[in-house]
C-alpha cells in the first residue's frame, strides 16, 4: 500500500472500524450455548459414563464374577471378591468401582463375558463427601435396575456393529 | 423548598436554620447523585458481561433472579456480586503498608465520586454550580492515580508495583491530550462551566454540538477517556495475562470492589462529560415537538449509555495495546494533533467577523 493511503487508513482508525463491524455483526447472530439443565448436547448410544450392573430378566444378576473387567481395568479402579453360591454358581461378594479412579475406557464394558457391567448415559453424578465415589455392588446394580430399558436399548441399537 | 427552609428556620433559628438547610439539602442531593450511581456501576458491569458475551456468540450471566420471576434472569448478577463481595475477608498482605493498603481504595474512589458535584444533569439539576467546572473536573479525574499508584506500591508486591508504574505513566500522558482537546472544547464555549458549555451547543439540531466542529477532538477524548480509565484496549495497569492483576492483585473482598466500583464510576463520568462537551448534554437531537417532551435529564443519561455501549464494544473488539504503542499514540500522534487542532481553531476565531460569517454552511464561529 502506498504510504499515503496507508497513513489515512491508519488516521481514519478504518481498520478499527471494521474490527468493531465484525464484533458488531456478532452482538446479533444467533446464541450457540447450551442451557445445560434444561437443555442437554445429544449422546450417542455408545457414550461411557456411569457403570451399571445388569441383571436377566428373570432378576438373576448376570455377573459371573471372572474378574475379567478386574483384570482389564487400567486404572485398576474394580475390586471384586467371590464365592461359590449354594447353587454351585460363582458369585461376586464384592464390586467395587473407584469413581475417582475410572478413566472412562470402557473397557471393563469390552471385557465383559455376558455383558454384565455396562456404562451408562449418566453424567451428572456427584460426591459430597471421600469414599463417596466408590460404588459398590449395591450401588450398582440399583443404577442398572433403574436403567434397564436405557440400557437394553443401547445396546440393542450398538449390537451390530459388536 | 422554601417552605421547608422556612421550617428549619424557625425550629433552629435564623443563622443554624439556614446552615442546617443547605447541610441537608446538600447531603439528599449528595446521596441522591451516589446511590443511583453505585447501582448504575453494578448494572454496567452486568451490561458489560452480557454484552461481551453477546459480542461473543455467548448469553452471559442468565442464572440469578429476584423473586424467581423467569424474564429477570440474570438480573440479580450484580446484585449477588455485591454480597458476595462483602462477605469475603480483606487480606493485608504481611509486608504491606497497612495504612496505605487500607488508604488507596478510599483514595480511588474519593475523587471519581466528588467529580460528579459538578456534571449538569439539567439545565437546574447540579449540585455545584461553579465556574470552574472543567478545572475541577480535570483536578478530580488526575487525582484518581494517587490511589493506583499507592496500592501499587503499598501491596510490596512486584506485580502490582509494575502495574502501578505503567499505569502512572499511561494517565500522566493521556491526561495531556485530554486537556488538550477540551481547551478545544472550552475555545468554543468560551466558559469553564460545564452547564454553559452545554448551552453553548444550543441550536436547532444535533448540528450545533461541538461533535461536528471538533470531531477529531470528539475520538482523542474518546480513546484517551478509554485510556484514562485503564479500559481495554489501554488496560496494561491491570493486564491479567502479564501481571496477573496489575495493581490490585493483592487487594481482596471489598477493598477490592473499591476499585471496581471506581473504575466502573470513573467510565461513567468520562461517558457523561462526553456527552456534556461534545453530545450536548441534555440538549435533545433536534429542537422540536415530539424530541422536547423528553426531560433532558433523560436525554443526557441515554447519551452516556451510548458512549458506555462504546465502550463495552472496544473492549469486545480490540487486543490490549503494547506498552510502547501506547505511548507512542499518546505523546506522538495524540498530543501533536490536539496542539494542531488548538492553533487552527485560534485561527478561525480570530478572524474578523466578516470574513467568518462568509463561510459555507458555518453554524458555529
Amino acid at each position: 500500500m502506498d504510504p499515503i493511503k496507508k497513513f489515512f487508513s491508519t488516521f481514519l482508525l478504518f481498520e478499527l472500524l471494521k474490527g468493531m463491524a465484525v464484533t458488531g455483526r456478532y452482538l446479533f447472530k444467533p446464541k450457540i450455548t447450551v442451557h445445560f439443565p434444561e437443555e442437554k448436547t445429544p449422546q450417542s448410544p455408545r457414550f461411557r459414563g456411569l457403570h451399571a450392573l445388569r441383571r436377566y430378566p428373570n432378576g438373576e444378576e448376570r455377573c459371573i464374577a471372572c474378574k475379567l473387567c478386574e483384570a482389564v481395568c487400567p486404572a485398576m479402579a474394580i475390586t471384586i471378591d467371590s464365592e461359590q453360591r449354594k447353587d454351585g454358581t460363582r458369585r461376586t461378594t464384592r464390586y467395587d468401582i473407584d469413581l475417582s479412579k475410572c478413566i472412562f475406557c470402557g473397557f471393563c464394558e469390552e471385557s465383559c463375558p455376558v455383558d454384565s457391567i455396562v456404562e451408562t448415559r449418566i453424567l451428572e453424578y456427584h460426591g459430597e463427601k471421600r469414599g463417596d465415589l466408590i460404588y459398590t455392588k449395591e450401588m450398582l446394580l440399583a443404577i442398572g435396575d433403574r436403567y434397564e430399558e436405557q440400557i437394553a436399548k443401547d445396546r440393542e441399537a450398538d449390537a451390530r456393529y459388536r | 423548598m422554601e417552605n421547608i427552609q422556612q421550617q428549619f428556620v424557625e425550629i433552629f433559628g435564623t443563622e443554624w436554620g439556614s446552615m442546617l438547610f443547605s447541610f441537608a439539602s446538600n447531603m439528599t442531593f449528595i446521596f441522591a447523585i451516589v446511590i443511583p450511581l453505585l447501582l448504575g456501576v453494578a448494572y454496567l458491569t452486568f451490561a458489560e458481561r452480557k454484552i461481551i458475551a453477546y459480542m461473543q456468540i455467548r448469553v452471559g450471566p442468565n442464572r440469578v433472579t429476584f423473586f424467581g420471576i423467569p424474564w429477570l434472569r440474570g438480573w440479580g448478577q450484580p446484585i449477588a456480586d455485591a454480597v458476595k463481595a462483602m462477605m469475603k475477608e480483606i487480606i493485608v498482605p504481611t509486608g504491606a503498608n497497612k495504612l496505605l493498603f487500607i488508604l488507596a481504595p478510599v483514595l480511588t474512589i474519593m475523587p471519581a465520586l466528588a467529580a460528579w458535584a459538578v456534571i449538569p444533569f439539567s439545565p437546574e439539576l447540579v449540585l455545584a454550580d461553579i465556574n470552574a467546572g472543567l478545572l475541577y473536573i480535570l483536578a478530580m479525574t488526575s487525582m484518581g492515580i494517587y490511589g493506583i499508584i499507592i496500592a501499587g506500591w503499598a501491596s510490596n508486591s512486584k506485580y502490582a508495583f509494575l502495574g502501578a508504574m505503567r499505569s502512572a505513566a499511561q494517565v500522566v500522558s493521556y491526561e495531556l491530550a485530554m486537556g488538550f482537546a477540551l481547551v478545544c472544547v472550552l475555545m468554543m464555549s468560551r466558559s469553564l462551566n460545564l452547564g454553559d458549555i452545554v448551552n453553548g451547543q444550543q441550536g436547532n439540531s444535533l448540528l450545533n454540538w461541538y461533535l461536528i466542529p471538533l470531531f477529531p477532538m470528539f475520538l482523542v477524548y474518546l480513546i484517551s477517556g478509554v485510556a484514562e480509565t485503564n479500559r481495554a484496549p489501554f488496560d496494561v495497569a491491570e493486564g491479567e495475562s502479564e501481571i496477573v492483576a496489575g495493581f490490585h492483585v493483592d487487594y481482596s473482598g471489598m477493598a477490592f470492589t473499591v476499585f471496581f466500583l471506581a473504575e466502573y464510576s470513573n467510565m461513567i463520568l468520562v461517558a457523561t462529560l462526553t456527552s456534556i462537551m461534545f453530545l450536548g448534554g441534555w440538549l435533545p437531537p433536534v429542537d422540536m415537538e415530539p424530541f422536547t417532551w423528553i426531560p433532558g435529564f433523560i436525554w443526557l443519561l441515554l447519551k452516556i449509555a451510548f458512549i458506555l455501549f462504546f465502550f463495552l464494544w472496544f473492549r469486545a473488539t480490540f487486543p490490549r495495546y503494547r506498552y510502547d504503542q501506547i505511548m507512542r499514540l499518546g505523546w506522538k500522534i495524540f498530543i501533536p494533533i490536539t496542539l494542531i487542532w488548538i492553533v487552527l481553531l485560534g485561527l478561525i476565531m480570530q478572524l474578523p467577523e466578516s470574513i467568518r460569517s462568509s463561510f459555507p454552511l458555518n453554524i458555529w464561529f
